[in-house]
C-alpha cells in the first residue's frame, strides 16, 4: 500500500463521480452497438406492444445474456449493455465498502455490505 | 456534478431503506392493476412538479440534533463563498421511514422518485438543500438498481424498448450537464414543473379512461 494516503470522504465522491460516468458510457455504447445492429436487421418491422409478453428466459439472466456476446446476438447486446447501467451504481457501493474498509469505519461497512447485499439479491436471486 | 457537497454517509445509510423499499415495490408492481399504478405515478409527477417550482425554503436554525445523527456520523458540512459551514441532521428515524416509502415508489412505477428523497432529507431531516438534492443525485442510481433486478429476473425488460430510452437519457443528460451551468435555475425550475404538470395530468387521464 502507498503511505495510506488519506482516503477523504471529498476523494471518495471524486472517485465515485468518475466511476459512474465511465459505467454510463461504456453501457451506452454497448446498448448503440446492439441498437444499431437490431435496427439493421428489424428495423423495418412493425413492433407489436400492445400485448404484454413477458420476455425470453435467455434475456432474463447474466448467464444467457452473456452467452450471446460471441454471436453478436443483438437483443443480447442492447440487454448486457443495461445490465452494465444497472451494475454501476452497483460497483459504486462495492468500492464504497472498500473505502470505509480502508477508512476503517465499521459501522459504515456493515452499514454499506447490506446495501449490497440487497442489490446482489435482487440481481442474481430475486424470483417471486 | 457539485463537488464536495454531497454526503457520502447519509446517502448510504438512507439507501438500506430505499433499496428494501424498492425490491418491495418491485415485487408488488405485479400484482397491482396498471390503473392504479397509472394514478399513483400521475400523483407522485404532479408532487414533484409542484415541489420544483417552489423557491428553496430559508433555512431554520436552532433545530436540535439527534443523538442517532451523532453515532452514524451523518452531520457534516458544505462549501460556501465564505468558508465550509457545517450542518446537523435531525428526525433520522422519520426520514428513514420516508426513505422507505420512497424506495417502495421507485420500485412500484420504476422511477428513481428523487423528488420524494429530497423531501424526505430536506425537510423531514432538515439536511441544507444542496447537501439534500445532491445526495439524492447519488441514491437515484442505487435504489433504481435494486428494482431493475427484480424486473430483469422477470422479464420485464425489452432491450428493442430499452435501448432508444437509454440511448436517448445519456444523450439528454450529457446536453443537459453541458448547458446548466449558464441556465437561469428559475426558468428550469419553470419548465421542469410545466413538462412534468403536464405529463402527470395525461398519465392520470389514461389510467382513468382506461387506456393502460
Amino acid at each position: 500500500m502507498p503511505a495510506r494516503a488519506p482516503l477523504t470522504d471529498r476523494r471518495m465522491d471524486e472517485i465515485i463521480g468518475a466511476l459512474l460516468r465511465y459505467g454510463v458510457m461504456l453501457s451506452g455504447s454497448v446498448v448503440a452497438a446492439g441498437g444499431i445492429w437490431y435496427l439493421i436487421q428489424y428495423g423495418t418491422s412493425q413492433p407489436g406492444y400492445h400485448a404484454f409478453r413477458g420476455e425470453p428466459e435467455y434475456l432474463r439472466h447474466l448467464r444467457g445474456i452473456v452467452s450471446g456476446i460471441p454471436g453478436f446476438h443483438c437483443r443480447r447486446m442492447m440487454q448486457l449493455g443495461l445490465v452494465l447501467l444497472i451494475s454501476t451504481p452497483v460497483a459504486r457501493v462495492a468500492f464504497s465498502v472498500l473505502a470505509f474498509m480502508l477508512q476503517r469505519d465499521r459501522i459504515y461497512v456493515v452499514i454499506t455490505l447490506i446495501v449490497l447485499a440487497v442489490l446482489l439479491f435482487s440481481l442474481c436471486g430475486a424470483r417471486s | 456534478m457539485r463537488e464536495g457537497f454531497s454526503n457520502i454517509r447519509i446517502g448510504m445509510f438512507l439507501e438500506i431503506a430505499t433499496t428494501v423499499g424498492a425490491v418491495c415495490g418491485a415485487f408488488a408492481a405485479a400484482k397491482i392493476s396498471p390503473s392504479i399504478l397509472g394514478v399513483l405515478f400521475g400523483a407522485v409527477l404532479l408532487h414533484s412538479a409542484w415541489i420544483s417550482t417552489r423557491a428553496r425554503p430559508a433555512p431554520r436554525p436552532g433545530e436540535k440534533d439527534d443523538p442517532l445523527a451523532t453515532r452514524l456520523r451523518l452531520n457534516g458540512s458544505f462549501p460556501t463563498p465564505d468558508g465550509p459551514r457545517s450542518y446537523k441532521v435531525s428526525h433520522v428515524k422519520t426520514g428513514f421511514g420516508m426513505m422507505f416509502a420512497a424506495g417502495a415508489v421507485s420500485g412500484l412505477l420504476g422511477i428513481g422518485s428523487g423528488a420524494l428523497k429530497v423531501v424526505a432529507m430536506d425537510r423531514a431531516m432538515r439536511i441544507p438543500f444542496k447537501v439534500s438534492t445532491t445526495t439524492s443525485n447519488f441514491m437515484i442510481g442505487v435504489t433504481a438498481a435494486a428494482s431493475a433486478g427484480v424486473y430483469l429476473n422477470r422479464g420485464y425488460i425489452d432491450p428493442g424498448l430499452t435501448m432508444p430510452a437509454v440511448l436517448g437519457v445519456i444523450a439528454g443528460s450529457v446536453l443537459g450537464a453541458r448547458l446548466l451551468p449558464g441556465a437561469p435555475t428559475m426558468t428550469l425550475r419553470r419548465v421542469f414543473g410545466v413538462v412534468v404538470g403536464l405529463l402527470a395530468v395525461e398519465m392520470i387521464y389514461n389510467a382513468l379512461a382506461g387506456k393502460l
